[in-house]
């Protein structure tokens, strides 16, 4: 197969990695990371200006929104109304219409609340939004995502934060052989060698921040992950061999002596 | 002036005093908040940035101002 560039909602980007700005120690380091992961669209929170301490650096002095795209995410929302209210604010502050909906349903294992999150999905869709999901990885509920407009479908590996891994890798499959829109993985990657798993089951992209921000270095996890992501989406277009029970001698008979 | 004559608003949680009628780009300005960096809600309504000097506080409003921050 030949590799195409990772297209959402009509726009072509450089990098499969998206990764999120939060956990960092700084802001430094987190530019710094996002540097070395090459990645050209980060995940960004909608909070309230601290207006006691006004010198407080903030995230769009170190991370420039005009050379990195910004996806407003509505974390910490727990229903449709919350999640639009975010991210009709997160347009306000410079007009962007791509956005990553995340609706949480249980505080503990931060899984999706999928009820809301389809019809926070079917509104915002109505409203000009290009929509990526943040999902269970139930390929039924991946369906009924697409057809309220989702530009992208974006299953949880395993839950945010957690660095577990993707825990059903046949639900992924499935979810890739019936959709045609952009499958990232969204959360609870631990490892660089998850996100190659995730690209060689035919994601078209990963999306990671606690395994890089709170890495030991999160600047070479960064890297790693990078690497990672490069390696694995070429393995899957490579087209890998046919496992097999037995074993198959790489060096022929044919002249033995 | 004195703080009778001041009316209370709420901005972002938080109770503060202004005086009556001040523009809400001036409480922008008054607060050095970038006014490219944020969005403004007046009593739950998204405030279209260009609007924000002719709009005057009253008693009692309840002002959000939210920018991006770090999150995944």
């Amino acid at each position: 197969m030949v590799e195409r560039k990772l297209k959402i909602a009509n726009k072509n980007f450089k990098s499969r990695l998206i990764v999120g700005t939060g956990k960092y120690k700084s802001f430094r380091e987190c530019a710094n990371a996002i540097k070395a992961s090459g990645a050209d669209i980060v995940t960004v929170a909608v909070r309230r200006v601290n207006i006691s301490d006004k010198n407080k650096a903030r995230l769009m002095d170190y991370i420039n929104p005009k050379k990195i795209t910004y996806l407003p995410n509505t974390a910490g929302c727990f229903n449709a109304e919350d999640a639009i209210r975010t991210l009709r604010l997160a347009r306000e502050i410079g007009g962007w219409k791509l956005v990553k909906l995340e609706v949480l349903g249980d505080k503990k294992n931060l899984f999706p609340e999928m009820i809301e999150t389809l019809r926070s999905t079917e509104l915002l869709t109505k409203e000009g939004f290009k929509v990526m999901v943040y999902c269970n990885d139930d390929p039924l509920m991946a369906k009924r995502l697409e057809n309220a407009g989702a530009v992208a479908i974006m299953p949880l590996a395993a839950p945010i934060g957690s660095g577990l891994g993707i825990q059903n890798r046949v639900n992924i499959k499935i979810i890739r052989s019936q959709t045609k829109l952009p499958l990232i993985i969204d959360a609870g990657i631990g490892q660089a060698s998850d996100a190659s798993i995730a690209m060689e089951l035919g994601c078209d992209g990963v999306l990671i921040n606690t395994a890089i921000a709170k890495a030991k270095n999160p600047i070479q996890m960064a890297e790693a992950m990078k690497l990672a992501v490069l390696s694995g989406r070429k393995s899957f277009l490579s087209g890998r061999i046919n496992p097999n029970l037995f074993g198959s001698a790489s060096t022929t008979n044919k002249g033995i002596i | 002036m004195k703080n009778k004559n001041k009316i209370k608003i709420t901005v972002n949680g938080k109770q503060i005093q202004v005086i009556p009628n001040l523009s809400l780009k001036n409480l922008i300005t008054k607060l050095k908040i970038p006014l490219n960096k944020i969005a403004i809600e007046l009593n739950k309504k998204i405030i279209d940035k260009k609007r924000i000097s002719k709009i005057n506080l009253q008693k009692d409003d309840k002002i959000e101002i939210v920018h991006f921050i770090g999150g995944g």
